[in-house]
């Protein structure tokens, strides 16, 4: 089975053969690096940019205006921020110049923490996104919805913000990308550089198939009665293995996969939430003006009288870094044992 | 040009009048850039798509604009915001025009950044020249204030990247401020221009309040890119005529009118007789206001239309109803 990088990879290298793609490009994208997390080894259309990153998201507007499709990679979302706005002018375009321009780019960058990059490599970027009206925003939990998540933002004629978990990048799905070989040695040395001397290397792709997730559509990745947890990203497995425990001890757990932040799929959400009386929002970014509080509020405003208990928002301490220590860091972000806290907390208290 | 160096003064100090009437919230523009506007929209290759030139205006764009053959009235919409505008639909400032049928992509508000997004369309336009299927050239305008801004940098970086040059126009309007900010107080440099040379750009310095002088530079400069697909940066010296917007007062300040100077040119010359100006004059300012009449009965854009155009055909726009 592929992992997220090989899946973002395979699904770029469909979106450059079959759905018009002309430039991948961003700070390392290209020959011989492949990106930092080699989610861009061996495209055809991918080559490095100066390192600049006002440069490529202008670039990228630029292109998108001329109607050529691109997908631009922020090395780390880190750096997005002095990006903000153009990412602004990008939102904007289409509102402002009275639906004569549209921008179809994709914007691609990893977020969250999980690999050790203290101050500015572990930032969450989600918040931010969503106030960015007029992008569309998702993040895959998996590879597969990875896949099909990067076809989508390909194909829609809207900027999209496709932000990649670091730390699940080297994650094996459990389910087969289509067109993907089941052997995942013969999928690594079909489409993974050798390390050393790649300047002879080519990739030999996958007969791959189109295969979209609908932007906008949730996945409902476990089945439960009893609360409700919406998750996405880095903390969507926790949240699942975290299920899984309560399970064993008679606790009966649904858990959404959020996959797409804005556009966002508030009738799953609803739906659950009518089920179960009781919702956790889940996620890494700070706690202060976080996404999940956006969930929580609308929650509170269309279902307050079919609550049974208060909704939660997990999310990271409000702190300007993640330290590098693994003390700091994993005192900064939810781990297992803070979702099992919660849904113990929610489980417990009696309307 | 004089005919239409005039009409774009007349339109500017007829909008600056719409906001002083209290019928327009702001107002923003660029006279006294006539001899450099007007030649440039005369020597654009005008259409729409990657084959022709693409417009990265700033919002000092009006005599370009009238040259290419906007209307006063369209401009007097876009300041009054009536839903009959047809750049933003009463979204958005006076000079931030939008014409896709000319490749004018959106004037926008933060100084520069039209710097890095011409980098995007050259670069379409580029990879058609390449295949030869199309010579097109990005024209990128701004002021020398805002060349402070990295993206101004980024523009000649990606501009000049060996083997990958791009066919794109890097022209700075140099009226020597930046809202009350002096040039000479912020900047080290002698010219803007000269930041070029060390990228390997071709550069110019050319007196923007001479059309004649203007025309000839942009020609050259214009034949050299498609020529070439390389960039060239041309900084303009132009005079600012009535500040830089109504947040300065939009009041007539001292300066060298390149009208005034061109009119004396031709009367001197013998072209046209004293007195042939004001009988332009006259008739735009007639045309003028006979728009903004016009103007001032349309209608308003609805509350509603806040949702419309957020997505490309789509009904995600307002959260409460997805």
């Amino acid at each position: 089975m592929a992992n997220m990088a090989q899946a973002i990879r395979m699904a770029l290298h469909f979106g450059e053969k079959k759905l018009g793609v002309t430039d991948i490009f961003g700070e390392d994208v290209g020959a011989p690096l492949g990106g930092v997390f080699t989610a861009t080894q061996g495209l055809e259309t991918a080559w490095n940019s100066p390192l600049d990153e006002r440069g490529i998201i202008s670039t990228a507007i630029g292109l998108g205006l001329a109607g050529d499709r691109c997908v631009a990679e922020i090395q780390f979302c880190d750096y997005i921020f002095n990006t903000i706005d153009l990412l602004k002018i990008a939102g904007n375009t289409l509102w402002c110049s009275n639906g004569q321009y549209n921008i179809p780019i994709v914007v691609m960058s990893p977020v969250g923490a999980g690999i050790r990059g203290s101050i500015y490599h572990s930032h969450s970027f989600d918040a931010w996104a969503t106030r960015l009206p007029g992008w569309k925003v998702v993040m895959p939990s998996t590879p597969l919805d990875a896949y099909g998540l990067m076809i989508a933002a390909i194909k829609d004629p809207n900027p999209v913000l496709f932000l990649k978990p670091k730390s699940l990048m080297r994650v094996r799905g459990e389910e087969l990308i289509p067109g993907e070989p089941s052997d995942e040695k013969e999928l690594k040395a079909m489409i993974d550089a050798p390390i050393g001397d790649r300047s002879k290397w080519k990739p030999r792709w996958p007969k791959l198939e189109e295969f979209e997730i609908p932007i906008g559509k949730g996945k409902i990745v476990r089945e439960g009665t009893d609360v409700t947890i919406v998750s996405y990203g880095r903390t969507l497995p926790l949240c699942a293995k975290a299920a899984a425990d309560y399970a064993a001890r008679g606790v009966s757990v649904e858990v959404i996969d959020l996959r797409s932040l804005y556009p966002y799929d508030w009738g799953m959400i609803r739906d659950s939430v009518r089920k179960t009386g009781r919702v956790l929002f889940v996620n890494e970014d700070t706690e202060v003006t976080n996404f999940g509080e956006h969930l929580s509020y609308r929650v509170t405003q269309e279902l307050f009288y079919e609550l049974l208990a208060r909704p939660r928002v997990l999310a990271g301490k409000n702190l300007p870094g993640i330290g590098l220590h693994p003390n700091l860091e994993e005192a900064s972000v939810p781990h297992l044992e803070d979702i099992h806290h919660e849904i113990e907390s929610i489980i417990s208290e009696v309307p | 040009m004089l005919d239409m160096m005039v009409k774009s003064r007349v339109l500017e100090e007829r909008l600056i009048k719409v906001y002083k009437t209290g019928d327009a919230f702001f107002w923003i523009g660029g006279p006294g850039e006539e001899a450099f506007g007007v030649p440039l929209g005369l020597l654009v290759d005008k259409g729409q798509g990657v084959s022709h030139d693409y417009l990265h205006l700033h919002y000092r764009g009006t005599p370009t604009l009238i040259a290419m053959g906007m209307t006063m009235i369209d401009s007097i919409r876009l300041i009054m915001n009536r839903s009959t505008d047809r750049s933003t639909g009463g979204r958005n400032f006076a000079n931030h025009y939008c014409f896709p049928e000319w490749n004018v992509v959106p004037v926008g508000s933060p100084i520069e950044v039209q710097y890095g997004m011409a980098v995007g369309t050259a670069m379409a336009q580029r990879r058609r020249k390449m295949k030869k299927e199309a010579a097109g050239v990005s024209i990128v305008t701004g002021g020398d204030a805002g060349s402070a801004e990295g993206d101004f940098a980024s523009c000649l970086i990606w501009s000049s990247r060996p083997g990958n040059e791009l066919p794109i126009y890097i022209t700075v309007q140099n009226n020597k401020w930046g809202i009350s900010t002096k040039f000479d107080d912020q900047h080290g440099e002698k010219q803007v221009a000269d930041r070029g040379k060390a990228f390997g750009i071709r550069t110019n310095v050319v007196n923007g309040n001479d059309p004649i002088e203007s025309y000839f530079a942009i020609s050259q400069d214009l034949e050299y890119i498609r020529k070439n697909t390389k960039p060239v940066l041309t900084e303009f010296m132009v005079s600012r005529l009535y500040g830089h917007s109504s947040a300065s007062g939009a009041n007539r300040e001292a300066g060298e009118c390149p009208i005034d100077l061109f009119e004396k040119r031709l009367v001197d010359s013998k072209y046209i007789a004293p007195g042939f100006v004001k009988e332009m004059w006259a008739k735009y300012d007639l045309e003028s206001r006979e728009a903004a009449e016009i103007v001032r009965g349309e209608p308003v854009p609805l509350k509603e239309s806040i949702w419309d155009h957020v997505y490309l055909g789509s009904e995600n726009a307002d959260w409460r109803k997805f």
